[in-house]
């Protein structure tokens, strides 16, 4: 979702950016003032950091019963206890490991197909463009969480198989974001300059678009990578999580059980989602501010200033 | 001014999308371990009972046949035969499916009326206080997973305050009919609801703002002030209309993702809808169903954002496109 207030762009199309002169450092710079991509990566950071130390930091194991059932937050609990004794608080840092294990790798994955379907339909262009666009509109239109429902049916839990399901469903957005910034590139000056010194479609994509394209793309990989934690948490809310493996979504709906007993198994393990969905977000935004919000509104063509509300989960 | 053209064309463009659902979700049936005839006959060994067995459920055609079979009763609306309910999947899904629209319904209106409103007015003095506030709530509300949002409500507003029933569609106490049992209903209704329509209201109040903020300095809202329009008329008669075009599509496009929220939320406050069934089923693994229910919400997306493109095409007169 994105949201511009400024006015720019002349009739004739959007000038280019501010920092597409500077450099990426000038983008870095500047994306470092913007106050919500502070938080936004502070969030993150924290998260991560919970993440990496857990099997250090932790007071105890995951699974692991360490104190009478059912406390509420103290000081050696501070997210209180569960039913069968196990810290919350480790629960909660073992499960930021799952989720942010599982968003990497979906973001990975679906980065790879999004860019490369992307590139090479806005680079290419006839035929081939249209059939890369058919495609991507059908990928689009799966429902993701149900798809995912069903494939856990069939095929049993597991991390793995999550992973791969949600990377092969999460780039259409990208995709269509990736072709249209290639669209643009392709004629520009630094472009035609590459190829009439001799240089190839390759080096022209690699060295030349992919770098310009980036920004725009971590926009959308990061608002993807959010929805893939909201997807992941619900998964593991309605039983479907990963039986080997701590996670968040596991630990709501534990707290769902003894949602009158004990308030705090449901309310932290949300936070830990929220934390880390709003801190992704926070960043997409304050990315995108800096881009011109037009271009990358008319790579997905109908929402005027905005991105395609479809993004978030399907 | 509709183009037939265009019509046309976009209506071509459901069958890739439809055939293309199809084909993967036979071919991840087929892919899936376990072989629907040993789990049918028991591991009795006899290979002519298997063959038997077979030959009469069709598994012995060319791959091929038996995906336009598949295929076929699929667009019939014949899904199969649920595992633990023990009758078509289209019936059950049928039975179930009025409590999920209405839930699905009330939380559409309530996002739709409330994101306008809160931000229009959000958009009245951008930057003042309304709209700091609008902003940060929206962007914690769409953050949010929505079991998480359905707690805590249930946590503060049923058990704590008092105010709304922590669980199902009706009072199981005492049995109304007629307005009382539509006012019951109505009670039970609230907060699934508001829980519901919480993250599409904050992504329609971003957009509402964000098209009313572009719109402002456009020349045709020059022009309706420069004719001495109120400025309550010139956003309300002539900003808005145009800042609400992008709120038309979000509808189609994230009927996905109400589907998906509407089965958590009605988890956790028990709503006899869809949720409680694929929930059911997923336990059980009660393969029909599920893909019953996947059937359903894919065609729906396909269905809803042909509808809001054809709708938008009507609406924008700009819009011609590929």
């Amino acid at each position: 979702m994105r949201v511009s207030t400024h006015e720019s762009a002349s009739p004739e199309g959007p000038p280019a950016p501010p920092w597409a002169f500077e450099g990426a450092w000038a983008l870095v710079r500047r994306f470092l003032r913007v106050p919500g991509a502070i938080v936004g990566l502070s969030l993150l950071l924290a998260i991560t950091l919970a993440a990496i130390t857990a099997s250090w930091i932790a007071p105890a194991g995951p699974f692991e019963s360490v104190a009478r059932p059912l406390q509420p937050p103290s000081l050696a609990h501070p997210m209180g206890t569960d039913d069968l004794g196990r810290d919350l608080l480790s629960g909660i840092m073992h499960g930021a490991r799952t989720s942010l294990l599982v968003m990497v790798a979906v973001a990975a994955i679906s980065s790879l197909i999004g860019v490369a379907v992307g590139a090479v339909a806005g680079f290419r262009g006839g035929l081939l463009d249209d059939l890369l666009m058919r495609a991507t509109e059908v990928v689009q239109s799966v429902p993701r969480f149900f798809m995912a429902v069903i494939v856990i049916a069939l095929f049993g839990p597991g991390v793995d198989r999550l992973v791969v399901l949600l990377g092969l469903t999460s780039w259409p957005i990208l995709a269509r974001v990736v072709r249209a910034e290639t669209l643009s590139l392709r004629q520009r000056e630094f472009v035609e300059a590459a190829r009439s010194l001799g240089a190839s479609d390759w080096r022209i994509l690699l060295r030349h678009v992919l770098p310009n394209i980036a920004p725009a793309a971590v926009v959308v990989i990061s608002l993807t990578a959010g929805s893939v934690i909201l997807l992941e948490a619900a998964l593991g809310f309605i039983g479907l999580g990963d039986p080997r493996l701590m996670s968040w979504g596991y630990l709501a709906s534990n707290g769902q059980r003894f949602l009158r007993a004990a308030w705090w198994l449901a309310l932290f393990p949300g936070v830990a989602i929220l934390i880390t969905v709003l801190g992704l977000n926070l960043v997409s935004d304050a990315l995108n501010d800096l881009l011109d919000p037009r271009t990358l509104s008319r790579a997905v063509g109908r929402t005027p200033g905005e991105l395609p509300p479809e993004h978030v989960i399907a | 001014m509709t183009n037939s053209g265009y019509v046309v064309r976009r209506l071509m463009q459901v069958v890739p999308t439809v055939s293309g659902i199809l084909v993967v979700v036979f071919f991840m049936i087929h892919l899936a371990p376990g072989d629907p005839v040993e789990a049918l006959a028991g591991q009795s060994g006899d290979a002519a009972y298997y063959a038997f067995m077979r030959r009469k459920f069709g598994l012995d055609r060319p791959l091929l046949e038996q995906f336009f079979t598949y295929a076929g009763n699929i667009l019939r609306g014949d899904l199969g035969t649920s595992f633990i309910h023990g009758r078509p999947v289209f019936d059950v899904i049928l039975e179930r499916l009025p409590a999920t629209l209405l839930l699905m319904g009330t939380a559409l209106a309530l996002s739709s009326l409330g994101g306008i409103v809160l931000g229009t007015l959000a958009a009245r003095r951008p930057f003042g206080r309304l709209d700091l506030t609008v902003g940060a709530a929206s962007l914690v509300a769409y953050a949010a997973p929505s079991f998480w949002l359905a707690q805590v409500a249930v946590l503060g507003l049923s058990f704590y305050a008092g105010v709304f029933p922590i669980q199902g569609m009706t009072d199981a106490r005492t049995v109304t009919t007629g307005f009382a049992r539509a006012l019951d209903i109505a009670h039970h209704l609230v907060l699934p609801a508001l829980v519901l329509a919480l993250q599409e209201l904050a992504l329609i109040v971003r957009l509402t703002r964000a098209g009313l903020l572009e719109a402002s300095g456009r020349d045709y809202l020059r022009t309706a002030r420069a004719k001495g329009l109120g400025e309550t008329r010139v956003m309300t008669r002539h900003a808005l209309p145009n800042a609400l075009l992008p709120v038309v599509t979000i509808v189609g496009g994230r009927l996905g993702f109400l589907f998906s929220g509407v089965v958590v939320v009605e988890i956790v406050f028990g709503w006899p809808g869809l949720g409680r069934v694929l929930l059911s089923a997923t336990l059980a693994r009660d393969y029909p169903i599920l893909l019953g229910i996947l059937m359903l919400v894919a065609f729906s997306v396909v269905l809803a954002n042909l509808l809001m493109d054809l709708v938008y095409a009507r609406l924008d007169p700009r819009i011609r496109l590929t």
